[in-house]
């Protein structure tokens, strides 16, 4: 069977799990069926099967799982989200289309990924530029400047400037990193880089604390920075590196933490949520009593308690029981309604993109291919890694999206953009196994 | 590279186990502390929406407390009445999601909203059942509990009413009472728990009295059965001695001769059993007052915070065997003694039920939505004391409420067992006692009485009510 064949196969459930978990959330919601979900099941169907054949066209040998199971989160998102609230879930709906349409023009039209190489240094200005933008153009939301209002719609331009870093980094690490390794000093036991090679990668630890400052978003300055440490590592092959970089980074951190009041209280809520449990610390612990109440099975589709009934106070926020429920905190919501199994299934899907993602760069042959894959994939698990473990307390929580699960047009169109790049990255790699296979036979 | 790339997706799998390890965490191993904590208002606004079970007296007829539906669709809660006003206020209690609940209402919590085993909600949940609380049937008897409060009469102090063969409690008076449908407004809640005469708190198994004589059954117990005394021994019955070097009196200075058991209990001659106290020592004394489930809480079916231990106190401590006690004043119910209302009920159910000391309930049957009934199985706490010595006992006890200090007790063509009390707190102000059982041939029922304050002595004072709640009872078994 051949790669796109088993990728259309792998569409097919999960456009029957989308009409399962629709009609569940019409029969908890109304308790009457109509044909509603069926529609929705195929619209989604169909969306799936037009971009699966832009795929088989232009990428025949591109991994047949990757699209599959972003495919699956989508479903697990839409599903969430029109449980929550129908409207948000028709926004999201568009935002998926738009998604699919930015994921065709890519591959369509972006003939080689590897002409980006060319271009990294304005590509690295782009991103540098989206990144500071927010805090020209938008407006703090909890402290933290990410989105820019456009017209009608805001924008969280992190999401894109994610994907012109990492392939900024991917390509300039694939050209320094033979200098990195051979001009590096044991000094004391440590193993520095050379000294005239660190100013770049200072540059990036500085931009990462810029993030911090300017931006005032921990969860993004951990994501670009994890991405980083894992580039340099994939392409130097040296850990001390990473432990020089880990350090630099949790003094920078921790800096802040005691001069910017937002990141020291984060701090405090994460120790403990339930010492301030009605006013700081009252949506962390919320989320984990949602959790508490899933249970091993959840309470099903529809069942959470999410808003107080009849609750009109001057504080709308105290109303939810569960704050934000469709964009931070959609995995509490998850956990609630379909219990452990439901969160374990979340995290197994990323962690199967992760293996996916990390997979194509195995089998890249190139460098600058193989930190591409390395690189996308990892500011993709550890994006999903930072929310998570922030809903669940592992980390201090933080504002970034559930990767195609939460609500946020940016955030859904900049990773169909970066699932984009993988495929095409796959596409080569897997063809070029495939015609050396065929070669020996 | 390539092997870069697979520790790194290592490490990626590391990371996403910590989310794994962290919802298992949070979800399942944390969940139940996570539901107790006092932030979370969803098992409250759950539970508001589940129809509670009716709570029963005896009878299975008599409502003591029904939920009923209010506003209706997704907005549907319940709400709990009491029919009874404050009949039930204590041990009953209350559930409103304003004001949390207590007493029975909280300790059959679990069966009252229906919660079952994860696995079973599921079973139910797939069936599509909502959830529904199961009906109690409780063991407290209308009549039986009418007749204590009217026995009391208003004057503060409680009844508690034992079957001796089963545990099960049929009155349990605590005066004064409250209504606990009041007790959702807030400023009458706030009334009721600022009230001097703390009407919140239930004096039959919370409130620490000095036992006064009925401590003499115990002590004789524990003479009778370790076999250092038997009814016939004696001892001096004259009046006052020294016991620890201080001076004591019998009850109005009352001189007897050299008396035995059956005689020094039936006019509850102090000086006889403050002897007798010393004579048995600290360990033999605590050695059956452990049996009778002194010196821990009791096993009866409320929330641990609404029951006391009954023992020796020094402030907020229970002293035990190795303490400097007065044991000659403790075998006569005085020294630091504080004990319950409940615990003196099963003093004289233990002496009934030929020395066997059941477990207290409050409940007799459990009926789920589906019909299905778990009977009461009632349990031997402990066996206190042997068949012999409880026949002996029983014997002095009828003697006590035939030509003794008992005899206000005494129900026509009924024997009757039992023991009086009176501790003086100060000249003329008594904490007045009785304890007993009946029919003694063949105890149906038993019963301990307090009435706080009063000038009154134990016979006179509680002798009536115990009389009253034991006819009550017995009449209504026989008819």
């Amino acid at each position: 069977m051949s790669a796109r064949t088993r990728e259309l196969f792998a569409l097919i459930p999960v456009a029957l799990l989308v009409t399962a978990g629709f009609t569940a959330v019409l029969i908890a919601n109304s308790d009457q069926l109509g044909n509603l979900s069926f529609l929705y099941g195929a619209y989604f169907l169909a969306l799936c099967v037009a971009t699966h054949i832009v795929i088989r066209i232009r990428l025949p040998d591109a991994d047949p799982f990757l699209f599959p199971l972003v495919a699956l989160l989508a479903a697990f998102g839409m599903v969430m989200l029109f449980r929550l609230d129908e409207g948000l879930a028709r926004d999201q709906a568009n935002w998926f289309v738009l998604g699919l349409l930015l994921f065709s023009a890519t591959i369509i039209f972006l003939r080689d990924y590897e002409a980006l190489e060319r271009y990294r240094y304005l590509i690295a200005l782009a991103g540098f530029i989206l990144l500071i933008l927010p805090r020209f153009l938008g407006h703090a939301v909890n402290d933290a400047y990410l989105a820019i209002d456009l017209g009608p719609i805001t924008f969280q331009p992190t999401e894109l400037a994610k994907i012109c870093i990492v392939v900024f980094l991917a390509s300039y690490l694939n050209e320094r990193r033979e200098v990195l390794v051979v001009g590096a000093r044991n000094i004391a036991g440590v193993v520095l880089p050379p000294l005239k090679h660190l100013g770049p990668l200072l540059v990036v630890w500085g931009a990462a604390m810029l993030l911090l400052v300017f931006i005032r978003d921990l969860g993004s300055s951990v994501m670009f920075f994890g991405a980083f440490l894992a580039l340099i590592y994939v392409a130097t092959a040296r850990i001390s590196f990473v432990i020089i970089g880990l350090a630099m980074f949790v003094v920078g951190a921790y800096f802040f933490a005691h001069t910017a009041a937002h990141v020291q209280q984060r701090f405090d809520i994460w120790l403990d949520p339930f010492d301030d449990a009605g006013g700081s610390g009252y949506q962390l612990s919320q989320s984990l009593f949602a959790q508490a109440d899933g249970g091993l099975f959840g309470r099903g589709l529809g069942d959470s308690l999410v808003q107080l009934p009849a609750c009109h106070g001057d504080f709308p926020d105290r109303c939810a029981i569960l704050p934000a429920p469709h964009t931070d905190f959609v995995y509490a919501v998850i956990v609630n309604e379909l219990g452990l199994f439901g969160g374990a299934a979340v995290v197994l899907i990323y962690a199967l993109i992760a293996e996916r993602g990390f997979k194509t760069a195995v089998l890249a042959e190139d460098g600058f291919s193989k930190l591409l894959a390395t690189g996308l994939t990892a500011i993709f698990a550890l994006q999903a890694f930072v929310i998570i473990g922030g809903v669940t307390r592992v980390i201090p929580l933080t504002g970034v999206t559930l990767p195609f699960i939460s609500y946020g047009g940016s955030s859904i169109v900049a990773n169909f953009v970066l699932l984009a790049l993988l495929l095409m990255v796959s596409d080569k790699a897997r063809r070029r196994v495939r015609l050396q296979s065929e070669t020996r036979v | 590279m390539n092997r870069q790339i697979v520790k790194l997706f290592g490490f990626i799998v590391v990371l996403y186990a910590l989310l794994f390890g962290f919802t298992s965490y949070w979800s399942v191993f944390d969940s139940d502390s996570l539901e107790a904590n006092s932030a979370n208002r969803r098992p409250l606004l759950e539970e508001q929406q589940i129809r509670r079970g009716t709570i029963f007296a005896d009878d299975g007829r008599t409502v003591i407390a029904r939920s009923t539906p209010v506003g209706k669709g997704n907005n549907k809660i319940y709400v709990r009445h009491y029919p009874g006003g404050p009949l039930y206020g204590n041990p009953i209690g209350y559930s409103f999601v304003e004001r949390g609940r207590v007493g029975f209402e909280l300790s059959h919590n679990d069966e009252l909203v229906g919660n079952k085993t994860e696995f079973l909600s599921v079973l139910d949940e797939l069936q599509g059942h909502q959830q529904e609380g199961d009906d109690i049937v409780s063991s407290l008897n209308p009549a039986a509990q009418q007749a204590a409060v009217n026995g009391l009469g208003g004057r503060r102090g409680a009844v508690v009413a034992i079957v001796p063969s089963t545990g099960e409690v049929k009155a349990m008076a605590s005066i004064p009472e409250y209504d606990p449908n009041v007790v959702k407004n807030s400023k009458a809640f706030e009334r009721l728990n600022t009230d001097d005469s703390a009407p919140l708190f239930n004096r039959a198994t919370q409130a620490g009295y000095p036992p006064g004589s009925t401590m003499k059954v115990v002590t004789a117990t524990a003479a009778l059965d370790s076999g250092e005394l038997s009814p016939s021994s004696t001892f001096s019955g004259r009046s006052p001695i020294e016991i620890e070097g201080v001076p004591l009196s019998n009850s109005g200075g009352e001189q007897f001769g050299t008396i035995d058991m059956t005689t020094a209990l039936t006019n509850s001659v102090n000086t006889w059993w403050a002897q007798a106290g010393e004579k048995l020592g600290n360990d033999t004394m605590f050695k059956y007052m452990d049996r009778f489930g002194f010196n821990q809480k009791p096993q009866l079916d409320l929330p641990g915070f609404q029951l006391s231990a009954s023992g020796i106190y020094q402030g907020a401590r229970l002293l035990d065997a190795s303490d400097r006690i007065d044991i000659g004043r403790v075998a006569i119910g005085q020294e630091r003694l504080r004990v319950t209302p409940l615990q003196m009920a099963e003093v004289a159910a233990t002496v009934a039920n030929n020395g066997e000391l059941m477990e207290p309930r409050l409940w007799s049957k459990v009926i789920d939505p589906d019909g299905r009934e778990t009977r009461l199985d009632p349990a031997r706490q402990s066996k206190v004391m042997s068949e012999d010595t409880a026949s002996k006992l029983n014997t002095m006890m009828q003697s006590v409420v035939r030509e003794g200090t008992g005899t206000a007790g005494a129900v026509s063509g009924i024997d009757v067992a039992g023991k009086t009390g009176t501790a003086e707190l100060s000249p003329g102000v008594n904490d007045a006692w009785f304890i007993g059982f009946a029919p003694a041939s063949d105890p149906q029922i038993a019963i301990s009485c307090i009435v706080e304050h009063t000038s009154g002595f134990g016979g006179p004072t509680c002798g009536p009510i115990f009389k009253s709640v034991a006819e009550t009872i017995l009449s209504g078994r026989n008819g």
